[in-house]
């Protein structure tokens, strides 16, 4: 029994942490240093900044610009990253799309997709969604029809395409057999945004970001061999991916940094040493350091080759529950401050600036990547084996 | 970092288990339970009252199999294992509700014997207690002292030979059995003394009592009872010990109460496959499914926590360790009450009856974490680190 990161595991953070500190761009660090919003350009320019040292897609393998890193060293640097207050970077690209292109895509697609995601000269965003297909995802409806001419028309609209507007391309399921159970007639399709027939609407997210766009398809001609995979086998591809890096879903890192910033943000109010506020900031950081240990168990095993199970469920119901409550406990140590909406400078502690952003946006943390509520059911079903819901 | 159990810490492991399912199923409890007769009322495990609770053989039998001296040295007749050996055991103690006195003997009554005895007082007081001829209590609690170990009324005044004490102590875990009692008392120059005081002797008064886990303690009373010098332990600082103790206990009731939590999740997940009403299994409630998701998310961390304590409880660095076991400890009277008092939720009406036995582990688990430091206690002392601002995650 071992809790502690090996000698040369902490040599490796120390790496990191000397990165990030030469590294990072002084108006990107200045952000950092106050927990402050990135726009889409800077993160950007963040990506191609570790992208430049090969550290872009720790988790891709080697011989596609991947680092090698065991899942402790991925971790580290996940953590790091986050704990530095970094831009966290576009995911859809480098941890969803890639990693499924690596395993399942031909290799015209690894050659012609792999090499701009790792560069970031390429967006993507992710067309899952639909207005009337969330948590039961199968249900989607937006049509692929093959017009004999080597094409899919996409005809649909996807929605909570995140940053869509920003997007180079799009990974969708689309419905390609209506006529097979809704899981059997679903296919992957990469869509490049500049289609006509595809425009992406953003809108604003109670964080007061433009975060969300839903994605508008109106014939779209999408070449056949944009599908990665079998024809109508996407669902089964899109679960595969769902258990990918399962041990970072915790955000151990991003919460440390959250509870840093409470912490200071109290200091900054004098409330650091009121027994009431003290109590409840050391009830989370308990709440924190349960979840670390549990988040270094699921670790080891990754190191030890064990598959992450559904017990990863635990992970994101409960990283995502503390996140929320440290951005509440930010907003709450702000008192009448927190009623301030991005308010002029001066008006509120450098630190406090985002925190009525993110206190809003972040309660997206329990919906996305599988609500809390889809979790919980995953458990029910395949660790407690409780009966079918009626 | 490194979370596998090596192979003969699984022995051990499913050595206990087999001895809880076997030597002392929860029936075994029912059968030796402290428990008030009530008139008129029949009952299905009718208390026999015993007086002492638990059993000399089955104490004997755990001394065999090692565990009463598994993280002491060889030299006093342990096995020189780590804390955390004894937790895989204590954990599944906790599956059965085994009502041997393993934390106020082996942990409270043992550790400040070692820490503070000398060679000879370890071996004529510890030694025998490892073989399981013996079992202990500490008598540290003073009415209003609650967790605190330095708070002490009790007087050792030096006496010709040695010294004389006075003085009251609450809440005696295992106070009522024990051969031999270690009494915390204020000597002379305000320090704090310990000393082994046997319950036989002249000017020492046992009230037992029962406890609301069938268990059982006294207050003792001890009126100038005579200590002789070579029954003060006096080879080490005795409020580190006893604070010490303390802490291993907390990482002890963490194991125990992980156990307790792991087996009435299993039980309350079993009963929603097999209770029916509306012509359904009730687990086939999405409300009910994620309570008990909730229990096992609560049931995960307890294990994290617990093996968090465990490791860091028998740390010479004091630091590390006070923060392994407030975080476990406090998280135990989050998680482990939840997971306890949705079993009994879940189960409907039969979970308030005494003949199911979730009630037996419910109250099992609140004197857990009303004990060696509650929620409140462990927070307050979680959050008096220093420096509290820049310490998350170390």
């Amino acid at each position: 029994m071992d809790l502690s990161f090996s000698q040369e595991q902490e040599a490796f953070r120390e790496q990191v942490r000397a990165f990030i500190r030469d590294e990072m761009p002084p108006h990107i660090a200045a952000k950092a240093a106050v927990d402050g919003h990135f726009e889409h350009a800077e993160v950007m320019e963040w990506h191609r900044v570790l992208a430049r040292r090969g550290w872009a897609a720790p988790h891709w393998p080697e011989e596609y610009g991947g680092t090698g890193w065991d899942a402790a060293r991925r971790f580290i640097f996940s953590e790091e990253l986050e704990k530095s207050g970094a831009p966290a970077l576009s995911p859809f690209g480098l941890a969803m799309v890639g990693p499924l292109i690596i395993q399942f895509g031909t290799e015209a697609q690894k050659k012609r997709f792999l090499p701009k995601i790792l560069a970031g000269e390429e967006v993507w965003c992710q067309g899952y969604s639909e207005p009337e297909a969330g948590s039961d995802l199968a249900s989607l409806r937006t049509s692929a029809v093959d017009d004999g001419r080597g094409n899919f028309v996409v005809n649909g609209q996807k929605t909570w395409t995140t940053y869509a507007q920003y997007a180079d391309w799009i990974f969708c399921l689309v419905r390609t057999n209506p006529g097979v159970k809704k899981q059997a007639g679903i296919s992957f399709l990469l869509i490049d945004m500049k289609t006509p027939g595809v425009k992406a609407v953003p809108m604003l997210t109670t964080g007061h970001t433009p975060a969300f766009c839903d994605t508008y398809f109106d014939n779209a001609i999408v070449p056949k061999e944009n599908v990665v995979g079998p024809v109508d086998g996407g669902w089964t591809m899109a679960k595969a991916l769902l258990g990918h890096e399962r041990t970072m879903i915790a955000a151990i890192g991003h919460s440390t940094r959250a509870l840093i910033r409470v912490k200071s943000i109290a200091r900054q109010h004098g409330l650091l040493d009121d027994p009431a506020w003290r109590g409840r900031i050391a009830r989370l950081e308990i709440e924190l350091e349960a979840l670390r240990v549990q988040n270094y168990r699921a670790l080891a095993g990754a190191q030890l080759g064990h598959a992450p199970g559904p017990e990863s469920s635990v992970l994101k119901i409960r990283g995502s529950e503390i996140l929320q409550q440290a951005l509440e406990l930010a907003a709450d140590l702000m008192g009448p401050a927190c009623a301030a909406w991005f308010p002029p400078e001066g008006v509120l502690l450098p630190q406090e600036q985002w925190v009525g952003s993110a206190f809003n946006y972040l309660r997206a943390s329990t919906i996305y990547g599988g609500s809390n509520e889809i979790q919980r059911n995953v458990i029910a079903k395949w660790i407690l084996g409780l009966p079918a819901q009626g | 970092m490194d979370f596998e159990l090596t192979q003969e810490q699984k022995m051990l492991a499913d050595s206990a288990a087999g001895f809880a399912k076997k030597t002392s199923p929860v029936e075994r409890l029912r059968r030796l339970r402290s428990m008030p007769h009530v008139e008129g009322v029949e009952q299905r495990h009718r208390a026999e009252n015993d007086p002492v609770g638990w059993e000399k053989g089955v104490w004997a039998q755990m001394a065999e199999l090692g565990w009463l001296g598994l993280f002491y040295p060889e030299a006093v007749g342990g096995l020189g294992l780590r804390f955390f050996d004894a937790s895989l055991v204590l954990e599944q103690l906790g599956t059965t509700l085994v009502p041997e006195p393993y934390v106020p003997s082996v942990i409270l009554g043992g550790w400040p014997l070692y820490r503070c005895g000398s060679d000879e007082q370890r071996r004529a007081f510890l030694a025998p207690m490892i073989e399981g001829r013996t079992s202990l209590a500490l008598a540290w609690q003073e009415q209003g002292s609650r967790y605190d170990v330095a708070r002490v009324e009790a007087r050792a005044t030096r006496a010709p030979g040695g010294f004389s004490i006075s003085g009251e102590k609450v809440f005696v875990e295992n106070g009522h059995a024990a051969d031999h009692l270690v009494v915390s008392a204020r000597l002379d120059d305000g320090s704090l003394g310990l000393f082994v005081v046997d319950p036989g002797q002249p000017g020492v008064r046992l009230l037992p009592f029962g406890t609301m886990d069938g268990r059982r303690a006294a207050q003792v009373t001890l009126r100038d009872v005579a200590a002789p010098e070579a029954r003060r332990l006096a080879a080490g600082d005795a409020a580190e010990a006893l604070a010490w103790a303390l802490d291993l206990a907390a990482a002890a009731a963490c194991a125990e109460g992980l156990g307790i939590a792991r087996t009435v999740l299993e039980m309350t997940a079993s009963y929603l496959k097999v209770r029916k009403q509306f012509g359904v299994p009730i687990g086939s409630f999405q409300a009910l499914q994620h309570r008990c998701v909730d229990m096992f998310v609560q049931t995960q961390l307890l294990e994290s926590t617990s093996i968090l304590a465990a490791v860091r409880a028998d740390d010479a660095d004091a630091d590390e360790r006070r923060r392994a076991v407030s975080i476990a400890k406090a998280r135990l009277s989050v998680g482990g009450k939840f997971v306890t008092q949705q079993s009994i939720q879940l189960h409907g009406g039969i979970g308030v009856t005494d003949e199911h036995d979730v009630g037996l582990f419910f109250k099992r688990m609140q004197v857990l974490c009303a004990s060696y430091g509650d929620e409140e206690h462990h927070v307050r002392r979680f959050a008096s680190r220093e420096p509290f601002e820049a310490s998350v995650g170390r």
